[in-house]
């Protein structure tokens, strides 16, 4: 035993390896939130006016709401008055290629893992690499415009592609829709935007990397993803930030539409700095993520790999509008230490015979609590509609904690749907069989962690599922005790 | 090879223990028999290291190294094996994986590259047909609804697989049929050679039919009361053993 307490010491000690901070020079707005700040991101963006009136709604909208309190973890009030709502590098001239970009920058990127030089980049995944406020480059931009495919950071969307930014922005996740939602609605700096055209298979991954690195500073970005009739996209995001004191706002809103016959494939690996092991710092990972399957034969699927945050809360969810669509969400959530995670998944099934299937993996470790909340709907015309859900949960040593809250409001009688969960802890037993064998407490753990999420890390595209492997194992190291 | 002195063990305040005294050489299989309660199933414990007991008298010896100063996956990098009467299941990681896992990690302990996968695969293969082990379940989770034959012999191929130098075999023939016995002491068989050793732990001699011993020891009450050649485990099959607790009273 005192052996597995060592370990833990050692490892909560351990540094968050994303933790340092990039020196450059700053443009930011005044702290606090007003309609002049409104005013001011959008300036900063050179908008047009109808874009100004949609987010000016949305302010007015936030004003007049209040902070939810239901969910299963406690904080300490967030006072917005003190958050920086924007903040970019400084631009020194309009870049026309990547050489352009500032060399700091490149570097923090090539230090998180990263590279935007095409030519260093794995082949076939092309990037968007925001940094705090603003998208500061995309790669393979030429190949992917070759096929049709747009990707572009959602600022440069507004002003090249108005129509489509105009028709989609909002359509999943209105302004009205939560608190955090009509926050990022009003401020939101920037963030990806997809364009699949009919019939296309978008060839090549594209992801975006997030990075949080101002201090006092609030993330907002936003993401659409449209998949026209017929095409196929997946997309990864992945995330880091700075080991810092106070806590950090990050409140995304993520859109995504299905047309008939589309599939959009859609994984996340969250690492946002967790804070450290007496809790302090971190960031509020408060996220909205919506998809619509609109069309017949259409398709979402979500992954999620979430080991970051000191709060993580998001319910990544399908609109099943389309008659024999498909949702899928596939989670695993890490907490350790002082974590919390309130998090899953909605179903809405409003097509006939769409389908549904959730496949939840919640790991605590440390004093951690990690709660799954799911909502499986069934409306009254979604006749033959079927749902599973699978929801298991393990528990790392005695001081963590895992809950579950799941819905089910079924209103048609043909459908068909099934829950399943379990709790289990790594067993002393299981832990001795592997040292037995020669495979010592670091490697035992993500053996038997990474064989507990196998279902879920299966479903992450090649190229980033040894990664969440790795990830999974160091969260979690020597968290026995 | 393994040097036992005088070792004394107890979980939670009661003593199990009371000063085992065996040598094994390279080469030897010896069984270890004994009703319930003798503390067989402790004996092989505190060898392979669960920590829920603790020593608290006499040492032993394993190729030099003082075995009880040793963390458990460190007495298994060094070649002690134990064969569980109740193999774990680990869901989600398929034997394979987990083999590799353990060479692997060994490998390291003795300074050397991890091993090419296809080297691996090649020694899956190969020792897959020495123990009689259906492919089918490599693949699969380790142990996850395996039936008990299977899991004996999984255990069988997983020894084959890590080439100890002591294997221990605690009550390996529990729950077995016929059948699987066989298998499972072909397998142990073939594994013997010059350099390895056996430690054999059964309730039974029905074993001892299969896996021919060189010494026979009985336990009772924590020591090494008897010991003999495979002759003694014929003779407590038909007498029992009444007559060595009878014995060991009168001693007293």
């Amino acid at each position: 035993m005192t052996e597995e307490v060592n370990i833990i010491d050692k490892v909560t000690n351990q540094d968050y390896q994303y933790g340092f901070s990039t020196d450059i020079e700053m443009d930011t707005a005044p702290k606090g939130l007003s309609e002049d700040t409104v005013r001011f991101i959008s300036a900063k963006k050179k908008e047009p006016q109808w874009m100004l009136d949609w987010r000016l709604k949305a302010y007015h909208h936030w004003l007049k709401m209040e902070e939810p309190t239901w969910q299963n973890f406690s904080y300490p009030k967030i006072n917005y008055q003190d958050i920086i709502f924007y903040a970019a590098p400084k631009v020194k001239k309009t870049l026309n290629s990547l050489d352009e970009v500032d060399p700091e920058l490149l570097k923090t990127f090539d230090k998180l893992g990263i590279s935007l030089l095409e030519q260093k980049r794995l082949t076939g995944v092309a990037v968007d690499a925001v940094f705090d406020s603003v998208s500061i480059a995309t790669t393979f931009k030429a190949q992917l415009k070759e096929k049709g495919v747009i990707f572009c950071a959602i600022s440069e969307a507004v002003h090249e592609h108005p129509e489509l930014v105009k028709k989609y922005l909002g359509s999943v996740v209105p302004h009205t829709d939560n608190y955090f939602a009509a926050l990022n609605a009003a401020v939101f700096s920037d963030g990806s935007f997809v364009y699949i055209p009919k019939g296309v298979r978008c060839p090549m991954e594209l992801s975006t990397y997030f990075r949080i690195n101002a201090e006092n500073t609030g993330q907002f970005e936003r993401t659409m993803i449209i998949a026209d009739e017929g095409s196929y996209v997946s997309y990864l995001e992945g995330c880091t930030a700075p080991m810092r004191d106070e806590n950090q706002l990050h409140a995304a809103v993520v859109e995504l539409v299905s047309e008939t016959n589309a599939e959009i494939k859609y994984s996340t690996v969250q690492n946002w700095y967790p804070g450290d092991k007496e809790g302090k710092g971190g960031i509020y990972n408060f996220v909205t993520k919506r998809g619509i399957c609109e069309g017949a034969n259409s398709k979402i699927s979500w992954t999620q790999v979430e080991t970051g945050s000191a709060i993580t809360w998001k319910y990544p969810s399908c609109i099943l509008k389309g008659e024999n669509s498909t949702g899928e969400f596939f989670s695993v959530a890490v907490t350790n230490n002082y974590q919390q995670a309130d998090t899953g998944t909605k179903m809405i099934h409003i097509g006939k015979n769409s389908k549904s299937r959730i496949v939840s993996k919640g790991i605590s470790a440390g004093k951690s609590h990690n709660s799954y909340r799911g909502l499986v709907r069934v409306n009254k015309k979604a006749s033959g509609s079927r749902n599973h859900t699978q929801c298991d949960s393990m528990l790392i040593g005695d001081r963590s904690g895992a809950h579950t809250f799941p819905y089910i409001e079924i209103n048609n009688k043909t459908a068909q749907v099934e829950h399943e969960a379990s709790t289990s802890k790594i067993g002393e037993d299981q832990l001795f069989y592997c040292k037995q064998r020669g495979i010592g407490m670091e490697e035992a753990i993500s053996l038997i962690v990474n064989g507990f999420c196998k279902e879920v890390l299966n479903q992450l595209p090649m190229e980033f599922a040894v990664e969440a492997q790795k990830l999974l194992a160091v969260s979690l190291e020597g968290s026995v005790g | 090879m393994l040097s036992i002195k005088n070792l004394q063990a107890e979980i939670e305040g009661k003593k199990i223990l009371n000063g085992i005294n065996l040598e094994v050489k390279p080469g030897e299989v010896h069984a270890i028999m004994g009703p319930n309660g003798a503390g067989k199933s402790t004996l092989s414990s505190v060898l392979a290291g669960r920590e829920d007991y603790t020593v608290t008298g006499g040492e032993v010896i394993f190729n030099g190294k003082n075995l009880l100063d040793l963390s458990p996956e460190d007495r298994a990098r060094e070649g002690v094996f134990l064969a569980f009467q109740y193999p774990v299941e680990i869901p989600g990681v398929s034997t394979t994986n987990f083999l590799k896992t353990a060479i692997n990690e060994k490998r390291k302990y003795h300074g050397l590259e991890p091993m090419e996968a296809t080297d691996f695969l090649k020694m899956m293969r190969a020792k897959m047909e020495f123990v009689e082990m259906d492919k089918s379940l490599t693949s699969r989770s380790l142990n996850e609804g395996f039936s008990g034959g299977e899991k004996k012999r999984n255990e069988i191929f997983q020894m084959a697989m890590l080439e100890p130098k002591l294997g221990i075999l605690d009550e390996t023939d529990s729950g077995l049929d016929i059948d699987a016995l066989r298998l499972v002491s072909n397998g142990v068989n073939k594994l013997r050679n010059k350099e390895n050793a056996f430690i054999v732990i059964t309730h039974y001699q029905r074993l001892l039919d299969y896996i021919v011993p060189d010494f026979v020891h009985v336990l009772y009450k924590g020591r090494i009361v008897k010991s003999g050649d495979k002759e003694l485990a014929k003779e407590l099959e038909v007498k029992g053993y009444d007559w060595i607790k009878q014995e060991v009273e009168a001693a007293q």
